[in-house]
């Protein structure tokens, strides 16, 4: 297996299911030129100007574009610049995208994938830092989705593009560099189905995204310390594989929720009530969790750290979730 | 025919007399007269059925508008798309939809055109290009954009038109709209009903430029102000604009004007109106125009033929309200959860 960064992860995809289908078409502020994260270098050239547009910036009309298009027979991807702004356009994800099909009593399709780098890292500070994946998960109609390795981000890039559903495709900002083995040819990654990244049976970590990256790293080095950290990586948050994590659980009987959006109003409260739910008996300890601080993105590299969990807060974390064994 | 008050002329600069575009036939005209009868059959009937509480939810009238909805569709295709505004009925009747599953959509049946799940502000059609009414005011227009895109991908000869009040022309994804389908040179057609109300604010209360043909400039593409009480004027001018836009010559920006004759939503009493504006409004009544035209000004009708044109849309709209309360049945519990997903997936 070839051994490539997630970036270029996301470029084969885009380039593979474009070339099988034609009404596969991609557009976004500067995406004609390779876009600002270079994930559509090269495509241009490849499937010329009507399939690959620069859009000016007007986030509504393009978004909103996306979903007539979608509903009229092509397979769009809007890409947004920064997640942050899908706020400007969400009138037309939530109202339109996601009610469409529902309100029109079946009638209609919306292959429509919303791309869209999130997370912090950087200074890039309030306005380019966010991730606002509950507000998305909270809406009937869409999935979400929050892939993280090279080889995930390629399988479930696919997977949205062929997904008759709007998708909301949550790609970190500081992922583009990172990685992995890909297989040659042609596969999907499912969604709803989670991957278990370490085994364990000390605790349950359910993470996402760069939460999974670090809680990873957090685990190995509890291990050191003799502690055993199952770490679940969700990867899709709507639909979520809740029969992965109740199964975990059931091992080790103890759960830790990470991830980098705020704490207050997080997937994370969301996840730990369905576990509650599902499986209260299972647990011998109070669920824990642990996102970024209810505070905006702070500039200041200092404070910025202060905010977004990382290995050491996890471990921390993780510790104290174990302190009564 | 009976003379159009002098403030609708006021009001309307743009008034002009009917004259039916040369060549037309007696089957268009026709189709013309029965599409706007059955207009105003259907959105009459709706009031009533609604203000006697048997039509739930909100419903806006399409009454007064017919020229615009059917003037502009006669121009089109089954595989050209519209979009449509929270007045839906008149758009989804004038492309071809069917009153009997509109009626019972708006009754909430399971055999409505939604399936009892959009009502009168979600009315839609898609399989003859009716891309669904919205609730919130300008969110139709870039779906139109879309569809005129993926016409300039697919380059399958379509257009679209994206029907919108002057309301709508405030938001901004209008002018995003606009711009994006210029810089494109999408086969997008820009119909602006401009009644000029919101609800209960006047144009010129929410513009200094109340002619609102006037923005094209701006974004580079043709504006033409007509008057949208004529349904030969709609025609003949969405007649160019539509060939331009499928020959490669972009987006126009057609402003059809005229008068709100009733009220915003079907139980509005219009208190913050003259009373007598509405009174003067009906001189101008579209249908009642064309239908007197036909036998007067053509040598192609009796009065009888025309009387029995309007007398088979009000038997179709009868017809379909008997559908609608005796054949239709109430949506099962067990739809809840269908339609949100795509093969009916089913996320908890």
């Amino acid at each position: 297996m070839a051994i490539i960064n997630y970036r270029q992860a996301l470029n084969d995809a885009l380039r593979e299911e474009m070339t099988e289908d034609p009404t596969v078409m991609i557009m976004g502020c500067d995406v004609a030129p390779g876009g600002s994260f270079g994930v559509t270098l090269g495509l241009l050239d490849e499937f010329g100007p009507k399939r690959v547009r620069s859009t000016p910036i007007s986030e509504p009309g393009f978004t909103g574009a996306g979903v007539g298009a979608a509903a009229t027979g092509l397979r769009p991807i809007v890409e947004i610049l920064y997640s942050d702004w899908i706020t400007m356009c969400s009138d037309q994800i939530v109202n339109m995208a996601a009610k469409m099909r529902y309100m029109f009593g079946g009638k209609v399709n919306m292959p429509l994938v919303i791309r869209s780098p999130f997370g912090a890292g950087g200074g890039v500070a309030a306005q380019h830092s966010q991730s606002l994946e509950a507000w998305f998960n909270h809406i009937p109609g869409l999935k979400v989705c929050t892939p993280i390795t090279p080889y995930d981000v390629k399988g479930m890039l696919k997977e949205a593009i062929r997904d008759n559903n709007p998708v909301m495709f949550f790609e970190h900002k500081r992922a583009y560099q990172l990685k992995g083995e890909v297989p040659e040819g042609d596969y999907t990654v499912p969604f709803g189905k989670a991957a278990v990244r370490m085994e364990g049976t000390d605790i349950t970590i359910v993470t996402y995204s760069m939460m999974a990256v670090y809680a990873q790293s957090a685990a190995k080095k509890l291990a050191e310390e003799g502690i055993s950290c199952e770490v679940i990586d969700l990867r899709s948050l709507l639909p979520l594989d809740y029969d992965t994590v109740m199964a975990s659980i059931a091992k080790t009987g103890r759960v830790l929720v990470v991830h980098e959006a705020m704490l207050r109003g997080g997937i994370g409260g969301d996840i730990i009530a369905e576990i509650i739910e599902r499986g209260f008996d299972l647990l011998d300890a109070p669920p824990a969790r642990l996102g970024a601080l209810n505070v905006p993105l702070p500039y200041n590299a200092g404070l910025e750290s202060l905010c977004i969990p990382n290995e050491a807060t996890i471990m921390e974390a993780v510790k104290k979730a174990l302190s009564d064994k | 025919m009976k003379k159009i008050a002098e403030s609708v002329k006021q009001m309307l600069p743009t008034l002009t007399p009917l004259e039916a575009p040369e060549g037309m036939t007696k089957e268009e005209m026709t189709e013309i007269f029965y599409k706007m009868s059955l207009i105003r059959e259907f959105d009459s009937s709706v009031k009533d059925l609604w203000m006697a509480g048997e039509i739930y939810g909100l419903a806006h009238s399409y009454v007064g508008a017919e020229a615009i909805g059917v003037g502009a569709c006669m121009n089109l295709e089954k595989t050209d798309f519209i979009s449509s505004t929270h007045r839906g009925h008149g758009h989804t009747i004038a492309k071809g939809g069917d009153v009997k599953a509109m009626m019972a959509e708006l009754y909430g049946k399971y055999e409505g055109s939604n399936k009892g799940k959009g009502g009168s502000m979600h009315i839609a059609d898609i399989g003859i290009g009716m891309l669904g009414a919205t609730g919130i005011v300008g969110s139709g227009m870039p779906t139109a954009v879309g569809a005129a895109l993926t016409s300039d991908v697919l380059d399958n000869g379509s257009v679209a038109v994206c029907f919108h009040g002057d309301g709508g022309t405030n938001q901004g994804v209008w002018h995003e709209s606009m711009n994006l389908a210029a810089a494109w040179n999408l086969p997008c057609i820009f119909l602006t009903e401009n009644n000029h109300l919101a609800i209960k604010t006047k144009l010129n209360e929410s513009s200094k430029e109340t002619e609102l043909y006037k923005r094209a400039i701006g974004y580079g593409i043709e504006g033409i102000a007509i008057d949208g009480f004529n349904v030969f004027e709609v025609y003949k001018t969405m007649k160019y604009a539509v060939e331009k836009a499928r020959n490669g010559g972009g987006p126009t920006l057609v402003e059809a004007r005229f008068v709100r004759i009733l009220g915003h939503f079907v139980a509005d009493d219009q208190k913050y109106r003259d009373p007598q504006e509405e009174i003067d409004a009906w001189t101008a009544d579209p249908v009642r125009r064309i239908k007197e035209y036909l036998y007067t000004r053509t040598d192609m009708f009796t009065q009888e033929e025309v009387d029995q044109i309007a007398a088979d849309a009000r038997a179709k709209v009868d017809e379909a309200i008997e559908y609608a309360r005796h054949e239709c049945t109430e949506p099962p519990a067990d739809s809840l959860y269908t339609d949100i997903y795509a093969n009916n997936e089913v996320i908890l």
